[in-house]
């Protein structure tokens, strides 16, 4: 019976340990990850991925433009990047100019009627993004008639 | 991992849970990385298209001619712009293509193959004038939102196929049928299987037109991919979203259509006039019907000059949504005097017409030749641009080219 007893009260210690021990290893992991997740290479195949990313090419900004998106450099470019060009290319943002109200109009309605998320705090960097780089400009009421290709006319 | 990186993960987590898959290193992709399989070909080749047409979007595709490419009587496939508002279905096999009949005012739902559809009801052949309700939209200030369309986003091409009339006959229609709108076979840009891109539609008595067509050719060939292949319900006179590509579905409705892009500000326009900017609720918007009377000089090409003595022909094509162009007129001092240009009749109704003149400059200088059309009940284009709505549609102002006599 003593020893019985004795037995128990030391898996139960054992117990104990086993879980501080494996819930500090999770929590520490989980912080490294959190930290560092980004610099670990996982594997060979990884480091391959990552190498051919065309982080170089494509992924480049020439004279203010990001030259895969088309997008204008600024502040909230990646946001804007990570958020406006899965469903449709970027064209769509680069063609408009709208103000902060219209703009805002905008995403609301994708997110009524086209699948568009929840952007957090993510859609004011956006919309500063839009009404920074793609503002209304003022157009009238009819614009003179702008780059013009001249040419002979033959008959 | 930042803030950056951290928005890169969610990002992709999304997107993954949109494409229903896990992207394998997603977390090393670079910020906003298109997987290859999302990739697309160079469009002007995939489509059969002329270089010198303006591509505006590539997802979805979206793509408008240049005045002067419009110039053929008959709007070939290689100057037919393209306005997707999802992804175009992928088509290997079309032999069991089906289109069904269905909605809440059919006698009985029924199917059709497309060779029941050629074999069953009488072949028409129309020339049809397409035109894409935000068609000028680029002009509209402030900007209205969506594809910047300049003058492009129209063709009159010649459809072939059963008149929507002779099979609604052949189904059986309810007296208190409304309205029809039809149902595609492109997805959504998400892939979302539950949600249509768009699924437009119109009143019965436009269903009911001879002209209105489930078309199975574009001039007299099969409809290419883009365009609907294998079937497309072709509206002429009507924005061209009602004429609705890869159709498999039609449903006859009890009440006005209420599918995708029949609300809200989509293809809607004020119904009482508004201030350019204004704010208006959708309660307040009304459905566009028939396009407004429109015309487009398409040659010459905008930019000519000319020696001084000599005079310029000029042409292009007039329309008038359910209408027929009654006159045509040309300026070249900004409104201040028009002349009349001859005009032909339509070759069948809701075809688009030919205009020409020619024309003598007074002397040198920089001129801008202006066309206005004035349709059967009187209206004509304005010469600045017509109402301001949210969603910049029915800009019918008139077109105009530069040119110079030197
Ligand atoms: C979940 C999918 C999705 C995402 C993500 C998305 N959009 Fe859209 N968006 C759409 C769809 C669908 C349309 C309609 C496309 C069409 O009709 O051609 C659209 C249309 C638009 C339009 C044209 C609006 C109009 O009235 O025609 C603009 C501008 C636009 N998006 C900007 C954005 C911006 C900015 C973002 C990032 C905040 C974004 N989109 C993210 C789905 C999305």
């Amino acid at each position: 019976m003593a020893s019985q007893k004795k037995f128990w009260q030391w898996s139960r210690g054992t117990y104990r340990f086993l879980i501080v021990l494996c819930a500090s290893v999770l929590i520490i992991s989980i912080i490294m990850f959190y930290k560092y997740g980004d610099e670990l290479h996982w594997d060979a195949k990884e480091k391959d991925t990552y190498i051919e990313t065309p982080e170089n090419d494509t992924e480049r900004i020439e004279n203010g433009i990001h030259l895969r998106t088309g997008l204008k450099e600024g502040v909230g470019l990646t946001e804007t990047i990570n958020n406006c060009t899965t469903c449709h290319s970027a064209k769509l943002v680069t063609q408009n100019r709208m103000d902060r109200e219209r703009w805002t109009a905008t995403i609301r309605w994708m997110q009524k009627t086209q699948n568009l998320w929840d952007l957090g705090p993510n859609e004011e960097i956006i919309v500063n993004y839009l009404v920074t780089n793609y503002p209304p400009g003022k157009k009238g009421r009819r614009e003179n008639l702008d780059n013009v290709e001249w040419y002979e006319l033959k008959n | 991992m930042n803030r950056r990186k951290f928005v890169r993960r969610s990002a992709l987590a999304a997107f993954a849970g949109l494409i229903g898959t896990d992207i394998v290193f997603g977390a090393k992709m670079t910020e906003g990385y298109v997987p290859l399989g999302a990739q697309d070909p160079d469009p002007f080749d995939l489509f059969d298209k002329d270089p010198e047409m303006v591509l505006l979007n590539d997802k979805p595709w979206n793509m408008e001619a240049r005045a002067h490419l419009l110039d053929d009587s008959i709007t070939p496939n290689k100057y037919m712009f393209i306005r997707n508002n999802g992804i175009v279905p992928e088509q290997n096999e079309v032999s069991d293509w089906k289109l069904t009949v269905d909605g809440e005012s059919v006698k009985q739902q029924k199917s059709y193959s497309l060779s029941d559809l050629k074999s069953r009801f009488a072949p028409h052949t129309y020339q049809l004038t397409l035109e894409c309700g935000g068609n000028g939209r680029a002009e509209f200030d402030p900007p209205a939102k969506g594809n910047q369309w300049t003058i492009g986003a129209v063709s009159c091409a010649q459809w072939t196929g059963v008149r929507l009339r002779d099979v609604l006959e052949d189904v059986g229609i309810k007296n208190d049928a409304v309205y029809i709108g039809y149902h595609g076979a492109d997805l959504h840009l998400t892939r979302d299987p539950n949600k249509e891109p768009i699924s437009r539609g119109v009143p019965m008595s436009k269903a009911l037109q001879d002209e209105t067509l489930i078309a199975f050719q574009m001039n007299g060939k099969d409809i290419p991919l883009v365009h609907g292949h294998p079937l497309r319900l072709v509206a002429g006179g009507w924005p061209a979203s009602v004429s609705g590509k890869w159709l498999k579905r039609i449903s006859v409705r009890n009440k006005v259509h209420d599918g995708e892009k029949m609300e809200g500000s989509s293809y809607r326009m004020p119904c009482e006039p508004i201030a350019p900017g204004e704010v208006i609720s959708d309660d307040d918007m009304c459905i566009i019907e028939s396009m407004p009377v429109k015309s487009l000089i398409t040659h010459p090409k905008s930019g000519a000059m000319l020696a001084k003595g000599k005079t310029m022909d000029i042409r292009g094509h007039a329309w008038a949504g359910e209408l027929e162009v009654g006159k045509m007129e040309y300026s070249i001092d900004f409104g201040a005097t028009w002349k009349p240009c001859s005009l032909e009749k339509p070759v069948n109704r809701l075809a688009w017409q030919r205009f020409s003149a020619n024309i003598a400059f007074p002397k040198k200088g920089y001129y801008e030749i202006w066309a206005k059309a004035t349709d059967t009940k009187g209206l004509s284009q304005p010469m600045i641009l017509p109402g301001w709505n949210p969603k910049g549609y029915l800009n019918n102002a008139c077109h105009r080219i530069a040119v110079k006599i030197t």
